[in-house]
């Protein structure tokens, strides 16, 4: 055995001296991790002002997202909007039509939440099968993060709503040019939805939609308003552009069902996966992912190394929390064999992540959205692994 | 509990910013617009990204036909073929397009442009004007083609059952494989390969001919939603613009160009830009760029002068 001259040798930086502080007042990752970025697929779209782009889920571990590389998605490009010209509206259906200044929301009690925000479209090219070879790209429309803001609700009781507000909707609208439009049911407006102006402690970053987005637990990407200007009170839904010829998704009979806001239970191993290949030798492995559910907490993850045949229940890094993503690990062993990796996320509704069969039988292959299926990976014996579909 | 805090909105601060239009026409302001003005109103304002015949250019959203596709492999989702309510093209036109240039259309334009989209799906005639008054007579084909979520009936109730732990198939096949597809992006990171400028740029006239260089400002519209020009300007769908002339072609630093462009070597001049922007898919075939070109060599040797004022 050769002593090991990173121990036996006196390095540099045990030597000298490294930065000082102040070396980066606003600190980055450091080089060696720069690999761990967004990416975007180019054929997605035809340019990247509204386009979309993918976590790093497979390279990450823990649930909190780092803002900086959280997936963006922006319809008109991410604007530039101070916070001294920010103004936020309420009108509509309620008894004072207010204004308020970034400097107001900050007077309101606020509140701190972790909650998962992921795109509808999520794994949505995994519906003709196995297409994009890693998990950031298959399921990295996804991002984790603890918000700092008001509740919507006290917002709208500053402005006043008065009498029946069954049946009501507030329609909620971003300042950028796309003008990104969504309506929402009152019952959810006064739940739980929040309109945030901080992300994970610090000011949200621009392409998350500073100073200001909303934030609708559980629910569909799209519906959180960045760059949040107006909220309006009505009477029904505006059926904008966003939630009719978007965001709506298509049977096989060719009808197409609306309002499907709700992400429902998910998960995915990230490690091992096709980016995050097993690297070292044969023993102990730690199979890592991800699970989370717009309907509450998660419970329970099992995972397969046999594409689906048997399955074992993983551990959960803790207890899982509502609208968030929960961590979970299997400690296994491996002795070079041939594995076909799934996960199930069950939520506590008891709702079990179905298989891309099940999926299809009820929604055919063109709904776009929602695709929550079980996802394979095929690790090999040299510890590469590869986006597979099994029967 | 109430805060005491914001303060009134103005009902101009209302109107401003309170746009939107509802199924039932509530939101749309009086106004009206023909298919005739439509149709040039497209060609300058949508048809870059749509097609003159609102049929989409490269990835961007076809507008019209795509009928009775809607149960097919591949659905065509165009406004005719798909969208429920004519309000949502109303709106949608009225406060998010054109494409980097976004409220900038009058109401009565907004009127015609739609009236075109209509026209271009064959669900109205030529002679056809649309107005806030006959708004509502304009039935959508898929008007009924939509239903409410319902997955708690066809799959909640079912899914919602403890799995199966061992033995739940007898035996598992691959029946796919992504590295077969080949899709997925080289995650070594070297589309962004630089791209040397071929040559020294040349020396421009620095004489402008200050009344071409107006009408050319004018000419420019056509290039705005992609191109930026002027202080602070970037690269957008296209790159900026300062400097073009005499600037290596494929050479702004940091712009993703299409392979074409990137390779052709050379040097934007009169010449060049000139073949480029009569027919930009004829003289670069393979480039980015969606533009049709422009009409007249009138029309290019204006936007040539008037980027000539806008040096690096």
């Amino acid at each position: 055995n050769t002593p090991d001259p990173l121990i036996t040798e006196v390095q540099d930086w045990a030597a000298g001296l490294g930065d000082g502080v102040d070396a980066t007042p606003y600190g980055l990752p450091i080089d060696y991790e720069s690999d761990v970025v967004r990416r975007n697929v180019e054929w997605l779209t035809a340019d990247t002002i509204s386009s979309i782009n993918f976590t790093p889920i497979h390279a990450l571990d823990g649930t909190i997202t780092p803002q900086g590389c959280a997936f963006e998605r922006h319809h008109s490009g991410a604007i530039d909007l101070p916070k001294d010209d920010y103004r936020l509206m309420i009108n509509g259906l309620v008894d004072t039509p207010l204004v308020f200044t970034y400097a107001d929301l900050e007077r309101f009690p606020r509140e701190n939440h972790v909650y998962f925000c992921e795109c509808a479209a999520n794994t949505g090219m995994e519906w003709a099968g196995a297409q994009l070879n890693g998990a950031q790209f298959t399921h990295g429309m996804i991002h984790n993060m603890e918000y700092t803001g008001v509740p919507l609700r006290t917002l709208l009781n500053e402005a006043g709503l008065s009498g029946d507000m069954s049946g009501k909707w507030v329609f909620v609208e971003g300042a950028d040019a796309s003008s990104n439009g969504r309506s929402i049911p009152m019952e959810k407006a006064l739940d739980d939805v929040l309109v945030a102006f901080k992300a994970n402690g610090e000011a949200l970053r621009k392409e998350h939609g500073y100073p200001v987005r909303l934030v609708v637990p559980g629910w569909e990407g799209n519906m959180w308003v960045k760059w949040l200007r107006r909220i309006e009170v009505m009477d029904g839904p505006v059926e904008s552009r966003e939630e009719t010829s978007k965001y709506t998704d298509t049977l096989e009979d060719g009808t197409s069902r609306k309002w499907t806001w709700v992400m429902d239970a998910k998960s995915v191993i990230t490690s091992p996966s096709p980016q995050s290949p097993i690297a070292h030798g044969h023993g102990p492995l730690v199979i890592t992912g991800l699970a989370w559910s717009g309907h509450g907490a998660i419970t329970r993850v099992d995972v397969s190394k046999d594409g689906g045949i048997t399955w074992e229940t993983a551990r959960l890094a803790k207890p899982g929390e509502k609208m968030a993503l929960t961590r979970f690990y299997l400690d296994t062993d491996w002795s070079g064999e041939e594995m076909l990796l799934q996960s199930r996320a069950i939520d506590e509704t008891g709702y079990v992540q179905p298989t891309k069969a099940q999926l299809r039988e009820v929604r055919g292959l063109n709904s776009i959205y929602h695709n929550n299926c079980i996802q394979t990976w095929h690790v090999k014996p040299n510890g590469e692994a590869e986006n597979v579909e099994v029967s | 509990e109430k805060y005491g805090l914001g303060r009134p909105a103005l009902p101009e601060e209302i109107a401003a910013w309170d746009h939107d239009v509802s199924p039932d026409g509530t939101g749309l302001p009086p106004g009206s617009g023909s298919v005739e003005d439509g149709e040039v109103l497209f060609s300058d304002n949508c048809a870059v990204c749509h097609g003159e015949f609102a049929e989409g250019v490269d990835n961007w959203p076809e507008l019209a036909g795509g009928f009775d596709t809607l149960d097919d492999d591949d659905p065509v989702k165009t406004v005719g073929s798909y969208w429920p309510y004519l309000s949502t093209a109303w709106d949608y036109v009225h406060r998010s397009m054109p494409f980097g240039n976004a409220q900038s259309l009058s109401d009565d334009d907004v009127y015609a442009i739609v009236a075109y989209i209509l026209y271009s799906n064959d669900l109205v005639d030529e002679d056809f004007v649309l107005s806030n008054e006959n708004f509502l007579e304009v039935e959508m084909p898929n008007a009924d083609g939509f239903i409410i979520d319902d997955r708690e009936t066809t799959e909640y109730v079912n899914w919602r059952a403890e799995p199966c732990m061992t033995g739940c198939k007898d035996s598992v096949e691959i029946t796919m494989r992504a590295t077969v597809l080949d899709v997925t992006p080289d995650v070594e990171g070297d589309e962004e390969a630089a791209m040397e400028p071929a040559e020294e740029p040349v020396v421009v006239a620095a004489v402008i001919d200050e009344a071409l260089a107006a009408e050319g400002e004018a000419v420019f519209k056509k290039c705005k939603s992609c191109h930026q020009v002027g202080d602070g300007a970037k690269n957008k769908t296209g790159p900026h613009l300062n400097g073009v002339m005499g600037r290596a072609i494929g050479g702004v630093e940091g712009f993703k160009y299409s392979k074409v462009m990137g390779e052709a070597g050379g040097v934007w001049d009169d010449a060049t830009l000139a073949a480029f922007l009569a027919k930009p898919r004829e003289a670069m075939k393979g480039t980015k760029m969606s533009f049709a070109g422009l009409r007249s060599d009138e029309e290019i040797a204006a936007v040539t002068e008037y980027l000539k004022t806008f040096t690096e």
